[in-house]
């Protein structure tokens, strides 16, 4: 009676984990290919359409989050990768991840026409090869900026003048890589002492920080605050939704991260994840990555967005290692300077 | 001794009691919920929790990680912070449930069934909706901001009106309970010895419902300084223990430091659980006694008084909501206020899709069904089995923890556990299985006391008759105890269900490509500045729990009809 | 002390129940202490004591809910002692019912047969059967929340009885329910018993219950069993003050032993045929006698153990009057006797009247004070 009851039971329960699917996909003749990327969400299926349908044997399954999100999930699964390739992510990412052998070596097809900068250049063959660049900009709301009267700053300096005091927003570098990406190239542009005395100035003016890089971009299209400290992507994004933005590149230079790709230490679809890396360093796909980015990594492909700022000569000489080496100590110190008293302060 | 005058005591054999056929089966029992609570909730807490006692190599640091801690002055700004929250939300929520439970039990307020339905919507909702009504309401465009007076709601004002949106739900039923339980034949008493209504309140109704209402405290208080959704999205630079715990993992990728906050703020919660858990204690013998339900009589003006305090509070409910469907159909806000339906076109926004809806919708029927057997099974057993004093404890101990446990140390603490090389349970990782087990695991500490608390009203002689009629107790599991409480089970699943529909923090570590979650699209749609979607989707989930909550009325209504001959009302 | 353990002097079957040397811990508490008990068959046995003295605790050891520590258990020849209640033959029925609130009436009694593999219309049959003995019948389709509490026992009485039990076990059957119904149930279970022949023990702190109920009654206190008797005898010859303060209204006076079977209470002596144990003059003893007991018509000044004592006060308390007596030249020794309502019309007994009473000498117990 018993046995029957829980035969029966077993039964009912595998039956409808069947019918629900619960025990994860169905088997495709085609590779599945699990891909952990940061890339903004509106261009995945764009990459993912163009690359199937050059390799119709290969299905992309993206695992899309937060540069931050993907970042601690890459680290947690460090023991026991399950990424096959991790594509479009900060190249910062990439590097905290490398000295747990997390990546395997591969010089996709073509890697020699790339610019340089954007290619692993302690490994040959390199573990890791960049797909384009995305860099700190400014963004200003017009009708906002208007209301309260703000002249339209040019340069970072302009942003600790007093008529800004409680009208901007940045990013807090201890939650965001964009933010981060700020501070360290102040740093790497004025030194050290410099870079601080300047957000000394800056942190009188800013209304508060944001824990997501974005945000402060989005903040200012929705007309929260006039000025946002972010970068251009989003910008690009938020005005042809329609939001009255304008971009900003600094003069004095701007701050810039590499999105980059690197194939997984252990993964089963070895095939699939180089012909991946080939296809992305294809000139064809280095025009889909072009779109509202500074710059890609095969040399000589404009940007199609009308009235992109040309920031290639404002992007200061980035020095990645010196910027991953020195972050956990940056981060501190902005932490204990302007975090620690992070009380929200009246909107005068 | 011996030549003394006191007796010789021998003291005689000890009897060991045969296990029959049946004690082996509740042994098994509850060493399967045990192994389960051990998979599912210590070991992966232990692997992260031990973190903080290594470097990030993985070597074993002592309590370096929480001297460097301790030494930051930033800590103590955010464990006042966060107490300062959790004690400001638990003051009011506790306070506004308390005169809306008062209104819907003790006035003659017509629609009361709609205002308790009303006043359970924000379980519904994913913390960002209400965050998000609130940068439309108070934000420097907002609607209403002038209310403020000037205060940014980009700080504790907004994490204190979100928070209290969210558990208001919470506290409101609890105290409920605890008002529903208050004897008639006290008010008769005061009435009868002329004490004023004021003094009736505070003679017979607070210490009546006082139980009830400390209870209340201490879960909001739990549920206040455990979540980071609402202080991420709207609490600006005020740092609170939950976000550190955001910034140390997500921001800079630090487990260790991000594993130390963890156990800072299992602290506090702890502290809070155990004091409730004693205060409990106590209640059993007050509730025993056989009460008669109390029946208000109408008074004008006191009902009157009650009706326009509940109507407010179901007013803002509703009109948080409402700006949250708003802000779905806006174009572009606040330039262009044009409604559209554009956002709910998921499948072609960032990060949301129509199978991401779906995906939730299975996840959180998994959730349910297995959780609630999962959780009243195991509650059962620990209630009703005999011996294994100690065993029973852990167990106890073990249900209690996920409730103290912020979801994104539960998410990476998966992420290490299950993933781990050799884990014979590896295979789950990336599937919807152990999202199902993580949401179960997240809520199980009050799944688990609503069954225990059910179970306890059962008669505790239904085991013994049954063994003396020589029928096992498992047939009477199913015969008697799962029959009669189905009130209790339906409860739990319908919890589940909504709480799966809506949670982030946990899963936002664990879904894969082919198990995306709308409330995590939600997250990820306003992450990407796409606001209208992801208030469209967030609407998605509410209606959809609203749905089901609904089914879950009328199928209770439904069962209670079949069952009154046999249900004591 | 007396702990006659058997039924009746002489007693030669072999008990159905044996108790021996049964201790029961909860951690360091120890509920019941040593205890030994013979049940013989068909006898009814009521365990009677105040609340917390263990009753409960030995009926669910016999049961074998709550194991005891130590000590030994047999049931018909069989050692029980370490039997889980499956492997044991008995029915039980609680305070509470413990009815089965989702099943019927008719379902609830054939809740022990329909495990057993027996026909379905062989359960019908003996359901109805059931059912009709508890007085009953066609109530089967009926819920338990639908029946009053009187009718609730009978239907845990009939599900108990179903499967034909050896032993039947009550705790507190009667406790929850209406002095009426009380009154009636007592009548009907112990009718029951006897018709069906079944050994019951009977769980109790309701001392009429036990007397009216009960072949034998073990008296319990604090864990221990302090008498075990008929009514009569635990009534009559209680064999602690316990016992007597326990059962029936009692008399306690402070006296000093004569050494020669008489006690004195301040100057008053008085002989006492059984004193239970030969006290050594000049020992303080208590003296133990009912209110009923005491005489005073026909008394005559000089009779043995007559004296004068004076009515303080007169309760009315229907079918007799309580008088509160104050013995003649000393105050303090003050005592109750029960007067038929003719005794008090006929001696025109009154609050302030001097009357002699006189203390049966068959009626006194003596206790040596510890
Ligand atoms: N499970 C238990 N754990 C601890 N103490 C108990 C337990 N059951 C009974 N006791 C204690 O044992 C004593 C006897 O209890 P019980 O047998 O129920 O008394 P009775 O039935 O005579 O009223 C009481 O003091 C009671 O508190
Ligand atoms: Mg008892």
């Amino acid at each position: 009676m018993r046995t029957n009851l829980l035969k029966r039971l077993t039964a009912a329960l595998a039956m409808g984990v069947f019918a629900l699917g619960i025990g994860g996909g169905v088997a495709v003749a085609k590779t599945d290919l699990l891909v952990y990327t940061s890339i903004e969400a509106d261009e995945l299926a764009k990459f993912k359409n163009a690359f199937e349908k050059d390799y119709p044997d290969i299905n992309i399954k993206w695992v899309r989050d937060s540069t931050g999100i993907m970042g601690a999930k890459l680290l947690a699964e460090k023991d026991n990768p399950r990424a096959d390739i991790v594509y479009g992510m900060a190249a910062t990412v990439l590097l905290q991840l490398i000295p747990y052998n997390y990546f395997q070596a591969y010089a996709p097809k073509g890697v020699e026409k790339l610019n340089p900068l954007y290619v692993d250049p302690k490994n040959n063959p390199p573990l890791w090869v960049g797909q384009r660049a995305y860099v700190a900009a400014v963004c200003y709301n017009t009708i906002e900026g208007k209301k309260a009267n703000l002249p339209i700053p040019k340069t970072w300096k302009d942003l600790t003048k007093p008529v800004y005091k409680g009208h901007v927003i940045m990013p807090n570098p201890g939650s965001s890589g964009t933010a981060y990406l700020d501070v360290s190239s102040w740093i790497q542009m004025w030194g050290e002492e410099g870079a601080f005395k300047f957000m000394d100035a800056l942190h009188k003016n800013i209304s508060r920080y944001t824990h997501s890089g974005s945000k402060p971009c989005k903040l200012a299209a929705a007309g929260e605050i006039p000025i946002g400290v972010s970068f251009a992507y989003r910008v690009v994004k938020s005005k042809a939704a329609g939001a009255p933005l304008v971009l900003i590149t600094p003069e004095e230079g701007l701050g810039w991260e590499v999105e980059a790709m690197a194939i997984v230490r252990n993964t089963k679809n070895l095939a699939a994840a180089r012909a991946l890396a080939d296809w992305t360093i294809s000139r064809k796909s280095m025009e889909l990555h072009a779109p509202g980015y500074a710059e890609v990594a095969l040399p000589g492909i404009p940007n199609p967005v009308k009235d992109f700022p040309d920031v290639g000569g404002k992007m200061i000489k980035n020095d990645f290692a010196w910027a991953g080496a020195n972050k956990a100590r940056i981060v501190k110190k902005w932490t204990a300077r302007y975090d620690a008293k992070s009380e929200p302060r009246k909107k005068k | 001794m011996t030549d003394g005058p006191q007796a010789v005591v021998i003291e005689a054999p000890l009897v060991k009691p045969k296990v029959g056929r049946e004690n082996w089966v509740m042994r098994a029992g509850l060493a399967v919920i045990g192994v389960y609570l051990l998979v599912a909730v210590v070991f992966p807490l232990y692997t992260i929790l031990s973190k903080s006692f290594q470097d990030s190599r993985g070597l074993f640091v002592g309590l370096d990680n929480y001297a460097e801690y301790f030494a930051t002055p930033a800590l103590f700004y955010s464990i006042n912070n966060s107490l300062t929250v959790s004690v400001i939300s638990m003051v009011i929520t506790v306070g506004l449930a308390f005169g809306y439970a008062y209104g819907l039990t003790r006035s003659c307020i017509p629609g009361k069934g709609v205002f308790k339905a009303i006043a359970l919507i924000p379980i519904l909702a994913p913390s960002l909706l209400p965050a998000i009504s609130l940068r439309y309401l108070f934000g420097a465009q907002g609607m209403i901001k002038g209310l403020l007076m000037g205060e940014t709601i980009y700080g504790p004002i907004g994490i204190v009106i979100g928070e209290v949106f969210w558990t208001f739900p919470h506290a409101l039923l609890i105290i409920f309970t605890a008002l529903s339980l208050s004897d008639a034949r006290l008010y008769e008493a005061a009435e009868a010895l002329g004490a004023s209504k004021l003094r009736t309140f505070f003679t017979v109704t607070l210490p009546g419902a006082k139980y009830g209402l400390i209870s209340a405290c201490f879960v909001v208080f739990t549920l206040v300084i455990t979540d980071f959704g609402v202080p991420k999205v709207i609490g600006g630079g005020y740092n609170v223990l939950a976000v550190d715990i955001y910034k140390q993992v997500v921001g800079q990728r630090n487990f260790q430091m991000g594993a130390v906050v963890g156990l800072v703020l299992l602290a506090p919660a702890l502290l809070a659980f155990v004091a409730d858990r004693m205060i409990q204690g106590k209640q059993v013998a007050l509730l025993s006694a056989r009460a008669v339900p109390y029946e208000p009589k109408p008074d004008r003006r006191f009902d009157l008084a009650m009706l326009a305090f509940c109507g407010t509070v179901a007013f803002v409910i509703i009109g948080i909501l409402a700006v949250a469907q708003f802000a779905a159909l806006v174009k572009f806000w606040p330039y262009n206020l044009s409604l559209v339906l554009d956002s709910y076109q998921f499948d072609l926004m960032d990060g949301g899709s129509w199978g991401a809806f779906w995906n939730s919708l299975k996840m959180a029927a998994w959730t349910a069904v297995i959780g609630t057997a999962v959780i009243f099974t195991g509650a059962y057993l620990v209630e009703k089995s005999k011996g294994f004093e100690h065993g029973r404890g852990l167990i106890q101990l073990m249900c209690m923890i996920p409730l103290a446990v912020p979801g994104i140390v539960l998410g990476l603490a998966y992420i290490f556990f299950f993933n781990a090389v050799g884990n014979p349970l590896g295979f789950i990782y990336h599937t919807l299985i152990i999202l199902v087990l993580c949401t179960i695991t997240h809520f199980y500490t009050v799944s688990h006391l609503t069954a225990a608390t059910a179970l306890k009203q059962m008669d505790a002689e239904f085991e013994a008759v049954s063994s003396s009629l020589k029928v096992p107790f498992y047939k009477t599991f199913v015969r008697v105890t799962v029959p009669v409480c189905i009130p209790a089970i339906l409860d739990i699943s319908i919890y589940l269900f909504v709480n799966a529909m809506t949670t982030v923090s946990a899963v936002i570590f664990l879904y894969s490509a082919d198990t995306q979650l709308a409330s995590v699209a939600v997250l990820n749609m306003d992450d990407a500045g796409d606001t209208a979607p992801a208030a469209a989707m967030g609407m998605m989930i509410v209606y959809t729990s609203a749905t089901v909550r609904l089914l879950h009325f009328l199928l209770t209504r439904g069962i209670a009809r079949r069952t009154q001959a046999w249900r004591k009302r | 002390m007396e702990t006659d353990t058997s039924a009746a002097a002489g007693e030669a079957r072999p008990p159905y129940l044996k108790v021996e040397n049964v201790t029961k811990k909860f951690g360091d508490f120890t509920a019941i202490k040593d205890i030994c008990l013979e049940v013989f068959e068909s006898e009814f046995v009521c365990f009677l004591g105040p609340s917390g003295c263990g009753k409960t605790t030995l009926l669910r050891a016999i049961a074998g809910l709550d194991i005891q520590t130590h000590g030994r258990i047999e049931q018909a020849g069989r050692d029980i002692s370490n039997l889980p209640p499956t492997e044991r033959d008995f029915g039980i029925v609680f305070q509470s019912y413990a009815l089965f609130p989702n099943l019927t009436v008719f379902k609830n009694v054939a809740y022990g047969l329909e495990n057993r593999k027996t026909a379905k219309a062989d359960i019908a049959a003996r359901v109805d059967e059931l059912l009709q003995l508890v007085g009953m019948p066609d109530q089967g389709p009926k819920y338990p929340a639908q029946l009053s509490g009187g009718q609730q026992q009978r239907v845990a009485l009939a599900r108990a009885l179903a499967t034909s039990p050896g032993l039947l076990l009550l705790d507190e059957p009667l406790s929850a329910l209406d002095a009426k119904v009380r009154v009636r149930l007592r009548h009907e279970i112990k009718e029951l018993q006897r018709k069906l022949g079944v050994t019951t023990i009977m769980v109790t702190h309701d001392q009429e219950e036990a007397l009216t109920m009960a072949d034998r009654i073990v008296v319990m206190n604090e864990g221990v069993i302090d008498q075990v008797g008929t009514p009569l005898e635990i009534y009559r010859r209680p064999a602690s003050p316990f016992v007597a303060d326990f059962i029936g209204a009692m008399n306690f006076l402070s006296a000093v032993a004569g050494g020669d079977g008489t006690v004195r209470i301040d100057g008053v002596g008085l002989s006492a045929i059984e004193c239970v144990c030969v006290q050594d003059e000049g020992t303080a003893v208590t003296l133990c006698l009912r209110p009923e007991d005491i005489v005073t018509r026909g008394v005559e000044s000089g009779a043995p153990n007559a004296f004068e004592a004076t009515v303080a006060d007169l309760e009315f308390l229907g079918s007799f009057y309580r008088a509160s007596l104050t013995a003649k030249g000393v105050e303090n020794t003050r005592f109750q006797a029960d007067f038929s309502v003719n005794l008090v019309r006929d001696l025109g007994i009154e609050a302030g009247k001097t009357l002699t009473v006189a203390f049966p000498a068959d009626r006194i117990r003596v206790f040596a004070d510890s």
